[in-house]
């Protein structure tokens, strides 16, 4: 239930947004969740509605999910992250901590770790709607 | 878009007293070991203590600690796992005994998300031990952590001091308290760095003398609670407790 922080973390930036704009009520709260930290969708969206406020009690939670692409510095390859191609493990682990993926993933073209998470990284809030 | 994580984080640090960063302008002037002994000796004094390694590239205080393998536990978030009376927290958990190769970028977010998603349990003292320099991790917990407090490690060397000098202007700009300055592996000579430290305007917590034996206590409480540098942090924890 790591999936709970981070839900946790969504309400309270949130929250945040909601103020900062008068919402008083919300109504859509839209999530973006980058592939590589391997976010469970159902359970963060259990979460989600667990933890809402009362601003919140008409919202919809939209997940979507970003693909993650990563770029090698060293040689400029461009290619997708696969969650399959790695052991049960290693997937945890990325999962806790997405950057450690550096330990692990390697540039299938030129063997560098030395990579960038050009997209799809981990958990961003991305829009939040709502009356005033 | 808004990263969710930052929101969190003054939440997840909120039944924490203080928060020490042990920090440095360098690398090699022992942070390591007096954060981790700062850390045992708190706890030893009955505080509830917490040690968080964010030296992710360079992590060692799980070898100083002797952590064995220990693990979080998934509940809500990480929960630390309890060692040598601590609850421990580091990237090792994730990486074992391979390399971190993280760039800046990296190692923020990966601060960020341990800071959000770890659940510290109610504690008199975080102690965390530091990269070595003025880089993303002091910036981020400057950023970050409202009630941040640094403990700034030298060696008699004015290679070291230096950089001490650095820090210090930077957090006295910024208004972060600095809880003092520690020389380490004192050999002799007149007091040079207390001059300079109080010069700058800073406390001078003291000197510990460079202690051969040191290296035989890593991974064993008992003897790195006997070395010169848990006398240092003995006199240093009683003075916090005193506040």
């Amino acid at each position: 239930m790591h999936e709970w922080a981070l839900a946790e973390a969504v309400i309270a930036a949130a929250t945040e947004v909601a103020k900062k704009e008068k919402l008083k009520d919300v109504t859509e709260v839209t999530i973006k969740v980058g592939e590589l930290q391997q976010v469970e969708r159902e359970i963060l969206l259990f979460a989600l509605k667990q933890l809402k406020p009362a601003t919140f009690k008409n919202s919809r939670f939209r997940i979507t999910k970003a693909k993650t692409t990563l770029k090698c510095r060293a040689c400029c390859n461009t290619w997708l992250f696969q969650k399959a191609k790695l052991d049960a493990e290693t997937a945890e682990a990325i999962h806790f901590v997405p950057e450690v993926a550096h330990t692990y993933i390697k540039c299938p073209r030129c063997g560098s770790p030395d990579f960038e998470i050009a997209e799809g990284r981990g958990i961003w809030l991305e829009k939040v709607k709502g009356a005033r | 878009m808004v990263d969710p994580r930052t929101s969190v984080i003054s939440d997840r640090l909120r039944g924490i007293g203080r928060i020490i960063a042990v920090s440095s302008g360098k690398g090699g002037v022992g942070k390591s070991l007096v954060a981790t002994t700062l850390a045992l000796t708190l706890a030893r004094k009955g505080c509830r203590v917490g040690l968080f390694d964010l030296d992710f590239t360079s992590p060692s205080t799980h070898i100083i600690l002797g952590a064995g393998n220990a693990k979080p536990t998934e509940e809500k978030g990480l929960i630390p796992p309890i060692v040598r009376g601590l609850e421990y927290m580091s990237l090792i958990y994730y990486v074992g005994d391979r390399a971190a190769p993280l760039r800046g970028a990296d190692t923020s977010n990966a601060l960020i998300e341990l800071l959000a998603v770890t659940r510290w349990g109610n504690l008199d003292f975080l102690v965390i031990d530091m990269p070595p320099g003025i880089g993303d991790a002091v910036l981020d917990l400057i950023r970050l952590v409202g009630n941040i407090e640094f403990l700034i490690m030298t060696t008699p060397s004015q290679l070291a001091f230096e950089t001490v000098k650095k820090f210090a202007c930077l957090l006295q700009e910024l208004k972060v308290p600095i809880l003092g300055v520690v020389e380490n592996m004192k050999m002799n000579g007149a007091g040079k760095i207390r001059v300079q430290t109080e010069q700058l305007g800073a406390r001078f917590l003291g000197e510990i003398p460079f202690d051969p034996k040191v290296e035989e206590a890593i991974g064993n409480e008992t003897k790195l609670l006997k070395t010169a540098i848990a006398e240092k942090t003995n006199e240093i924890a009683t003075n916090l407790l005193k506040k």
